[in-house]
């Protein structure tokens, strides 16, 4: 039996927990890709997707088919990884985090390392210091291919705004990966 | 001549579709092209691996999941319960007060609107509520003991559904200890201990915390007689 999204929404609200399952095996994989970039750590990521995947099953009524269910579900997805890491943030605060030029020195001198090891490694904790609006834009837009107007309807903001988020995104990472870019010519 | 902005060159990149401009002034323009094709690299480089998943995490991710969806779409009805539950009990409790000074006969007068309904039905209602209140307490129990452990764990949900448990148990304990039923009496003793524990955990607690929890949990063994008692709860209240 081949159910559509909409037709496994359709029975889900119903009480059927057969095409619930269905739309997790569905999008599980592709919820998780996005929260592991969105938080960068797979604990968290498998602790957001299953918190996205509660929430949307609490949320089946209001699913209004207007967007794919997958972009509903990015936008509870988007809207949880908020919620985790504004707790984590508060986790976090009591731990030391290394400093982008210690991640940068200790990376760079070593030659085993290749430069891809040092440009993801400053991506990661560049990607940190996103505001959330921007790292969600730019995760949907350059992972995911997301066009802006969807991000904007993800975000729940106009195409525009969503345009500026990407837009600061690529210029904050652009001047965190500057060394290391110019360092590979 | 104007050149392409940032923006532009990042819409390009992206393939965003804004208008032929940029593109046919890319075309013509070195310093342009140049700029772009340092924006291209810097993003092209931006790769962030994800770690593969199994080929069966589809699996993985809804055992995990399916239990608190069960969870969930109760609680809507589930609200109301422990109002409901406590009615119920004072409805009962009522009842076999009244019988036991009345001699067996119930006088109508003295009792309330709950209690007007028979004896038959009462107690079956009550078997019910103890049915689904046992049913509630193994989840929350069964939740922490599988919940394996690395780093500080938030159980903070678990310790609030283990705060309202605890008041209908005490309801239902003292029901079964009043209507001298010692096997359930027993269980609800044990059972409120166990989740006053969890009640009165931190809401995060480190992972070995957690072990000695489970294996406290796991020694008396009070998963099976909740279970135990609850079916026999709820078969005893349908066959009613
Ligand atoms: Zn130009």
């Amino acid at each position: 039996m081949e159910w559509t999204d909409a037709a496994a929404v359709e029975h889900a609200r119903g009480g059927n927990a057969d095409a619930f399952r269905v739309l997790v095996d569905r999008h599980s994989r592709a919820v998780f890709r996005l929260a592991y970039r969105m938080t960068g750590n797979e604990h968290d990521a498998e602790d957001m997707v299953q918190e996205t995947f509660l929430r949307a099953y609490k949320q089946l009524g209001r699913f209004d088919g207007r967007a794919g269910f997958g972009t509903w579900l990015y936008r509870i997805a988007a809207n949880c990884s908020v919620d985790l890491l504004r707790a984590r943030k508060k986790r976090d605060e009591r731990t030391v985090e290394a400093p982008v030029d210690a991640v940068r020195s200790r990376d760079a001198s070593p030659e085993r390392l290749t430069q891809s090891v040092e440009i993801s490694g400053i991506l990661g904790t560049a990607m940190k210091e996103l505001s959330q609006t921007e790292r969600t834009a730019f995760v949907l837009r350059h992972y995911e291919g997301l066009a802006m107007e969807e991000i904007g309807r993800v975000l729940g903001v106009e195409p525009n705004a969503a345009k500026h988020s990407v837009f600061r995104a690529v210029q904050k990472l652009r001047r965190a990966l500057q060394p290391a870019m110019g360092a590979a010519r | 001549m104007t050149h392409l902005s940032e923006e532009q060159l990042i819409l390009h990149y992206y393939g965003e579709p804004e208008s032929a401009g940029p593109a046919v002034h890319l075309a013509v323009c070195e310093q342009c092209q140049r700029e772009y094709d340092a924006l291209a690299r810097t993003l092209d480089s931006c790769d962030y691996a994800v770690p593969e998943r199994l080929a069966s995490y589809e699996v993985a991710v809804w055992h995990r999941l399916e239990p608190k969806l069960a969870r969930r779409s109760w609680s809507s009805w589930w609200k109301a319960a422990p109002a409901l539950a406590g009615l119920v009990v004072v409805a009962f409790l009522a009842g076999q007060w009244i019988a036991k000074r009345s001699g067996g006969r119930v006088q109508p007068a003295t009792v309330s609107s709950a209690s007007a309904i028979s004896g038959k039905v009462r107690e079956r209602i009550l078997l019910v509520a103890m049915g689904d209140h046992l049913e509630r307490s193994q989840m929350v129990i069964a939740e922490l003991v599988n919940t394996r452990a690395s780093g500080a764990i938030d159980i903070s949900d678990e310790r609030r559904r283990a705060q309202d448990l605890v008041q209908d148990n005490r309801l239902f304990r003292q029901t079964a200890v009043k209507s001298g039923d010692g096997v359930d009496a027993n269980v609800l003793d044990e059972l409120e201990r166990v989740l006053l524990e969890i009640a009165h955990s931190p809401s995060q607690i480190s992972s070995p915390e957690l072990e000695n929890l489970q294996r406290r949990i796991e020694a008396q063994g009070i998963l099976f007689k909740v279970r135990v008692v609850g079916t026999t709860a709820r078969e005893k209240g349908n066959r009613l």
